[in-house]
């Protein structure tokens, strides 16, 4: 009988955290609404958006209603289309305008605020020339945006999952028999190689039905677009979570019992939740997404989202994945050295400090 | 073991500790509570590091690639709560290299052994306290280690329980592999161990054969029990009496070979029931050193 290697130590703990895991109801649960919410997010728009709104109209505003993209409902007087209006049923009421301040010769009457869309279908727009037309138009970009970082911060509170399986091990201290027979490098290698691959296939599957839900949603010439961002999103997002991945394993050895964990979560917690923030808040600020885009954490949401946008070029995207490469390693050798050194300290919470000086 | 220390801080936990496991023999580990027993034990297996001294096995420091060699049970038990038992003991085997058919098979046969075959694929969690310490037995004995490492193995086992583990351990320990146990329960030490060692603050206070104890620290002392009262007994030069109880007597001899005189002396005046030495038995021992 002979040791086993490492990397056979480090398949064993991969495959037994799979193996827990996909047993677990959790995890199709959220990996199902995951999917349902992508589907949702695209198709439902399509539902619902097509609708034209409806509006009321009085007299002779009927003439300026006529033509236009709305639904038209014409009642007798203006008290008749405040009452719609009031009840709801309308959008808003186009009566005749008597001020003379008009240019069209109606008012529109609506509840709390100004119905855009009846003003914009009444008004003819000017016509419109564009310089440097950008490749998506905003509403696109928001819903991928909102989509990219989504997925990044279900990802990043999946890898609790690590941070959940560390205390178990240190609370039923089975960690004793782990330590004492398998290298704890492969330990760590193990849980965060096991979650990456679960959540590298989530990501495939995602990646996959994506197309068909852009489909679905009648949304084929947002595919063509898409597709590449894609591309760049799988494998920003692996390299992300193996960050975080580390971040939450860490998390998990400071701390001897379940209850102890939001203790030490916080900081992994803030580098999941900063970037999809960040990216949600400066999508339209190009310095910082650039800055977004290169800084490792949040890297793995902002790069494939302008490369998405079109406002980065590939060798922006190349250098950022190797700084975010470079991390990972920096971080997960520094997560392993933590990690070995407060495995064993299974009373309380151990310090960072003390974590780093006590491995040997 | 050679010259091992330890210390936590600035107390020190372990002090220069020696001894021996020989092998196809069952060492009893004993020390109060505090006295470095589980400590000792981690460095044996490599959990924690000595900070001084080496720990040799087959005459050569123990090397990482030797450890997955060894059975450890550790004193806080745990395995994984959540999987299945079977599982479990097959995935640990595995862990330390054995192939899956091979750990699937020892997995089966110990469970067996363990009378647990039926539980084979229930949740750890759903067991009772003392299966689950039966299958913390499994778990150390499946990749059928060379060495054997056991903190309190029979504390929480009821006596039934108990046989059924020391069968398990005794085919070991006869099967050449050196066993070594911490326990409390003096009484099953002392029914099972053939050898003993007794670690107290850190420092070894006795250490031997459990006859050699015995003998070392088994005072000059026995028991005369004859057929008429044994006040006579008191009287004899170099004999001092212990307790006196009609025609039973225990004494204690000066000289060598002193209560071979009083054995004469006995058969003279009539016929002796019995005598014997007094053995000291292991909680005395114990008590006597620490």
């Amino acid at each position: 009988m002979s040791r086993a290697s490492f990397a056979s130590a480090t398949w064993l703990v991969a495959e037994r955290e799979m193996n827990v895991l996909v047993r677990t109801k959790g995890f199709w649960i959220s990996f199902l609404v995951t999917i349902v919410g992508l589907f949702a997010l695209v198709v439902l728009p399509t539902v619902f958006g097509g609708d034209k709104p409806v509006v009321a109209a009085v007299g002779s505003a009927a003439s300026a209603v006529e033509g236009k993209d709305l639904e038209v409902r014409t009642v007798p007087d203006l008290a008749a289309a405040e009452a719609l209006v009031r009840s709801d049923e309308v959008e808003a009421a186009v009566v005749p305008d008597t001020t003379g301040e008009s240019d069209i010769g109606v008012r529109v009457v609506a509840l709390n605020d100004p119905p855009d869309d009846v003003i914009s279908a009444l008004v003819a727009a000017p016509p419109v020339d564009l310089l440097d037309p950008s490749a998506v138009n905003s509403g696109v970009r928001q819903v991928v945006i909102l989509v990219f970082a989504l997925f990044f911060l279900l990802f990043g509170m999946g890898g609790a999952a690590i941070a959940q399986s560390t205390v178990t091990e240190k609370q039923t201290r089975i960690v004793e028999i782990l330590v004492s027979t398998v290298p704890i490098r492969a330990l760590l290698a193990g849980k965060i190689l096991g979650h990456v691959l679960l959540t590298m296939g989530q990501v495939v599957v995602l990646a996959l039905a994506a197309p068909i839900a852009l489909r679905l949603g009648d949304q084929g010439e947002l595919l063509a677009v898409v597709a590449p961002a894609l591309g760049w999103f799988v494998p920003f997002l692996c390299l992300g979570f193996v960050l975080l991945a580390a971040m939450w394993a860490v998390a998990g050895a400071l701390v001897s019992r379940q209850e102890d964990l939001g203790s030490t979560m916080g900081l992994a917690m803030l580098l999941v939740m900063g970037p999809y923030f960040g990216v949600q808040f400066f999508s339209d600020n190009a310095v910082v997404m650039t800055v977004l885009s290169y800084v490792p954490f949040s890297a793995a949401v902002a790069m494939p989202v302008r490369m998405f946008t079109g406002d980065a070029a590939v060798w922006e995207a190349l250098l950022s994945m190797g700084l975010l490469a470079v991390t990972v390693v920096a971080i997960v050798l520094g997560a392993s050295r933590v990690y070995s050194g407060s495995l064993l300290q299974t009373s309380g919470k151990v310090g960072l400090a003390k974590a780093w000086r006590h491995a040997d | 073991m050679t010259s091992i220390s330890r210390s936590f801080g600035d107390n020190r936990v372990l002090d220069e500790v020696s001894f021996d496991v020989r092998p196809g023999r069952m060492t009893g580990f004993l020390g109060a509570n505090g006295s470095g027993k589980t400590t000792m034990m981690r460095i044996i297996l490599g959990v924690l590091a000595p900070h001084g001294g080496t720990v040799s096995w087959n005459g050569s420091p123990v090397s990482a690639e030797q450890r997955p060699m060894f059975g450890y049970m550790p004193e806080e038990r745990g395995l994984y709560p959540k999987m299945k038992v079977a599982e479990q003991i097959t995935w640990l085997g595995r862990l330390h290299g054995l192939d899956r058919v091979t750990a699937k098979g020892n997995t089966d046969r110990l469970l067996a052994e363990l009378e647990l075959t039926e539980r084979a694929g229930a949740k750890l969690e759903s067991l009772s306290l003392g299966n689950q310490q039966r299958v913390q037995i499994a778990a150390a004995l499946v990749h059928d280690p060379a060495v054997l490492i056991l903190d309190e193995p029979f504390s929480g086992l009821d006596p039934i329980a108990v046989e059924i583990v020391l069968d398990v351990l005794r085919k070991r320990a006869s099967g050449g592999v050196p066993v070594l146990f911490s326990s409390h329960q003096l009484a099953v030490v002392e029914q099972l161990c053939d050898d003993v060692v007794i670690i107290s603050k850190g420092v070894i206070a006795a250490s031997g054969s459990r006859e050699e104890l015995r003998a070392e620290h088994g005072t000059s002392r026995f028991e005369l029990v004859v057929s008429a009262d044994a006040g006579w007994v008191r009287d004899l030069p170099g004999v001092r009496i212990v307790e006196l109880d009609g025609p039973r007597a225990v004494f204690e001899v000066s000289s060598p070979d002193g209560e071979q005189a009083v054995l004469a002396d006995a058969l003279g005046r009539g016929a002796v029931r019995a005598f014997s030495p007094v053995v000291p038995t292991l909680d005395e021992i114990f008590k006597e050193v620490i």
